[in-house]
């Protein structure tokens, strides 16, 4: 095994070890963007490493230079001029290749919600703003069960019957509805913000960040204040997380 | 005469300025003909007046936290050599004012040539402010005097006030940066006004007096958080400028000295930039105070992308300055007990490195989304959470803490008789440190935000205590140490220099970066709610396009730096004099086996 005491071959073992777990040992696989992103991170750390001192280093360089040199390598180094350039073509073609497939999206997490909206002819404001429900500790469960009610009526379609984002429809919408279960939606918001959310849904986002292409209902029409709250009450309640609150004095920290 | 030579060039470049300066405004007032008679706006000519003003003020600004960052450490590395004797220390800051005064006038320049386009080409807004700040504008004039004549007064100064009259002089450097850091102060009060204004009415008029605008919201974090990056800026620009002596030197002694001051900077960087995340949270919690809408735009908004990138900066920061001390380790006979530390230590901040560069939010395909049930990756989704990020930042400062603990002690051999306490008690702090953000990193997932939002305090003061802990058992511990041999300076792998230089630009880059996220966020206003930008440069513009102008400043900044530097180099080129007399000599090993 005194092979692996190079350190070239100890730097390539690294690369293709990290690849493979990485590729194939995150389910569901993670996306090609982050794959990229790690591995590009692993190079740079496995350059550092063999390059950290002067040993390792000409250690490091002294097979690179002898095929480059070394008139018994010739064979290799043929094979290498010949492979390395079509490799190089094919991941060409790969990146240039028209697919069937929609290009990556960059989409912001959450956009900012308006100071204040509209609704009902009468203006909101969503900064600062509390669920009123929850003042009446007594009622919660019963306001729980209601808003149970009215998302099976209306969210589950797209939402799923466990709030993970995987109703029936959803498999037919990009971007999918939103996984409730995930700890990076709504435990990361406020109540106020869901409001809003749900009151205006995808036609009501910001203008900036556009197309959107949410198809996620605006239910101002459909659905009262009260049940709204009821509903978001409900998300809470069924799915554990915690609603973000306001901090003490209407501060917001991230 | 070196100096009447640099005179005549700023004069030239003084000159082709203002002319260029004059033109332009009858350039503009010609284009603008037939609109009304006071327009709100003018347009720069072909580069556009948004452009124009964000160049200058990017250059500006970078050149301002230089002169500003190094007179503070400047003036401590003075202290140092007066206290310890030690002529080295002299020399090195006696060579950093140097550069400090090289780029004053072109800082001085900037800022005029920005104040220029102001009043030229946004004339309503320079009016509004004015009508709030009149009163500063005399406060910032007569600072600037005054740092100005102490600067020269400290520079040129260096030999006549040497010897018992040293304290004198080593007071006129705290002096200079008192007034250098009451200007940035005033200046800063400007630019957060915009963006969080404060004690004006409905209108926009001042209500009381002009201390409560100055007094706004983001003006005390933006402060620190600059004062802190001044100093990492400096100190990563004055490294890069000693790995660039140190490629061209000649002689071993020049190589020699050049690599420690090399050394010192990124030092200086890497102790202040340790502090800097946290300044940078203080800042963030402001801007959600002031407003919560901003508060998003910036973090979750169409900004969030940006801080991806500002992740892989940070983390491309933290793994160079690594690399670099464990290069300098090699010039150290003895360091070689501690070689065995790197590779763990480079697998840890790895690791750090890419769950603090997960995004939150993934650039996914259709099919890839569908395969994760959401734009949130349900393993990964766990890694791009504020629980993760603060944990990582925390682990990795204090890997790169210990690095540098094991460079101090490289040739080093403790003679104390408590030497197996101490260092037991100084891994049990590291241990300690480590075993509470990582258990508040985890517990963080558990509790609601406003809950975890308490446990990144934890993190730090454990962080802070453990470094604060084992300095003070360390330096003790190595008082009077048997040495392994002296430091061989100059002996540094050259690609180590490359690393200082990569980490200027990483840095001057990501100050760039930051600084469009800053003046980003105000969106469509001039002054945030208060004044509209209604000018045809409205929009903010795309991350992509934003990239580029920044890579174009940055670039623009270093060739100036570079002009400069050689300007101030033409004096002493060849001679390797400090002020009148010869420079230390360090301890210099034999050139590089290359
Ligand atoms: C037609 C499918 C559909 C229906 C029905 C639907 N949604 Fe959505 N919802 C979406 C999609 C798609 C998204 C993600 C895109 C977006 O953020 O706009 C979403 C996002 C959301 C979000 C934002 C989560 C976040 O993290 O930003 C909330 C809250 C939400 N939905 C609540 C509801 C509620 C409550 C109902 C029922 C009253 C409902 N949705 C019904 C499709 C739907």
């Amino acid at each position: 095994m005194s092979f692996l005491r190079s350190r070239f071959v100890q730097a390539v073992l690294v690369l293709v070890l990290a690849f493979v777990i990485l590729r194939f040992g995150i389910r569901p696989p993670a996306p090609w963007s982050v794959l990229t992103l790690y591995m590009a991170i692993i190079f740079m750390a496995v350059l550092i490493f063999v390059s950290s001192d002067r040993d390792s280093w000409r250690d490091f360089i002294s097979p690179i230079w002898s095929t480059l040199v070394r008139p018994e390598r010739r064979v290799l180094r043929t094979v290498l001029v010949i492979v390395l350039p079509l490799l190089m073509g094919y991941y060409a073609y790969t990146q240039a290749a028209a697919r069937p497939q929609a290009p990556p999206e960059l989409r912001a997490v959450h956009p900012a919600p308006p100071a204040s909206i509209q609704l009902k002819g009468k203006e909101f404001n969503i900064s600062g703003a509390e669920n009123p429900l929850r003042k009446d500790a007594a009622r919660l469960k019963e306001h729980a069960a209601k808003g149970g009610e009215i998302y099976i009526r209306n969210c589950v379609y797209c939402h799923g019957d466990n709030l993970d984002g995987k109703g029936h429809f959803a498999p037919g919408f990009n971007p999918p509805p939103a996984n409730f279960q995930d700890p990076g939606t709504i435990a990361m918001l406020q109540e106020a913000y869901l409001f809003w959310r749900i009151a205006k849904g995808g036609p009501g986002l910001p203008k900036e960040s556009t197309p959107w292409n949410s198809v996620m209902p605006a239910w101002e029409d459909r659905l009262s204040e009260e049940q709204i709250w009821q509903v978001i009450i409900y998300l809470y309640e069924a799915t554990g997380q915690q609603p973000r609150r306001w901090e003490a004095g209407e501060h917001g920290g991230h | 005469m070196t100096i009447a030579r640099r005179g005549v060039w700023l004069l030239v470049l003084l000159g082709v300025a203002l002319a260029v300066l004059a033109a332009l405004p009858v350039e503009a007032q010609t284009a603008a003909q037939g609109a009304s008679r006071d327009p709100a706006y003018r347009a720069f000519p072909v580069l556009g007046s948004r452009l124009a003003v964000w160049a200058v003020a990017q250059l500006h600004l970078n050149f301002a936290a230089f002169i500003l960052g190094v007179p503070i450490f400047a003036v401590i590395i003075e202290a140092i050599g007066w206290r310890t004797g030690d002529a080295r220390y002299d020399w090195l800051s006696h060579e950093l004012v140097k550069l400090t005064f090289a780029a004053f006038s072109t800082t001085a320049l900037l800022g005029a040539l920005l104040l220029f386009l102001f009043v030229g080409y946004y004339p309503k807004f320079w009016t509004y402010m004015t009508s709030i700040f009149f009163p500063t504008y005399w406060i910032y004039a007569a600072l600037f005097f005054a740092e100005t004549f102490t600067v020269y007064l400290w520079y040129y100064g260096w030999d006549w006030l040497s010897g018992s009259r040293k304290w004198i002089h080593v007071g006129l450097g705290i002096l200079s940066n008192l007034f250098g850091t009451a200007i940035l102060v005033v200046a800063n009060s400007w630019v957060t006004f915009m963006i969080s204004p404060a004690g004006i009415d409905e209108s926009g008029a001042l209500k009381g007096g002009v201390w409560a605008a100055m007094y706004n919201y983001t003006w005390m974090p933006i402060n620190i958080h600059r004062l802190i990056a001044n100093i990492v800026f400096g100190g990563t620009i004055c490294a890069a400028y000693a790995a660039f002596r140190f490629l061209g030197a000649k002689s071993d002694e020049e190589r020699a000295r050049y690599d420690w001051m090399g050394y010192i900077g990124n030092f200086i960087a890497l102790a202040a930039f340790i502090v800097l995340p946290f300044a940078g949270y203080y800042l963030g919690r402001e801007i959600y105070a002031f407003n919560q809408t901003m508060g998003i735009t910036m973090m979750g908004g169409f900004m969030s992308w940006l801080w991806i990138i500002q992740a892989i900066l940070i983390g491309i920061l933290f793994l160079g300055s690594n690399y670099y001390l464990w290069l300098g380790m090699e010039r150290i006979p003895g360091s070689e007990r501690y070689r065995k530390y790197v590779p763990p230590m480079l697998i840890i901040l790895t690791l750090g490195f890419m769950i603090w560069a997960t995004p939150r939010s993934m650039v996914v395909t259709l099919d890839e989304a569908r395969a994760m049930g959401g734009t949130h990756h349900p393993l990964l989704g766990f890694f791009g959470v504020m629980s993760a990020k603060n944990t990582v930042v925390n682990l990795m400062i204090l890997t790169t803490f210990l690095s540098f603990i094991l460079y101090r002690r490289a040739n080093k051999i403790p003679t104390k008789p408590w030497v197996r306490t101490g260092m037991a008690v100084q891994w049990t702090a590291f241990a300690a440190a480590a075993c509470v953000v990582v258990f508040y990193g985890v517990y963080g997932y558990f509790v609601e935000s406003i809950v975890r939002i308490g446990f990144s305090v934890y993190q730090v003061v454990a962080v802070l205590g453990a470094i604060v802990l084992v300095m003070a058992i360390d330096i003790p511990m190595f008082k009077g140490a048997r040495t392994t041999g002296q430091i061989r300076w100059g002996t540094i792998a050259p690609h180590s220099q490359y690393v200082l230089i990569l980490l200027a630009v990483t840095f001057t880059w990501l100050m760039g970066l930051m600084g469009f996220a800053r003046s980003g966020i105000r969106q469509h206003w001039h002054v945030y709610g208060v004044m509209r930008d209604t000018s045809v440069d409205a929009a903010t513009p795309a991350l992509g396009y934003a990239a580029n102008v920044i890579t174009l400043v940055t670039l623009a900044f270093f060739l100036l730096v570079l002009f400069i530097f050689w300007l101030g180099g033409l004096g002493d080129k060849g001679q390797a004099e400090a002020h009148g007399h010869a420079a230390p000599a360090i301890a210099a090993g034999r050139g590089p086996e290359r």
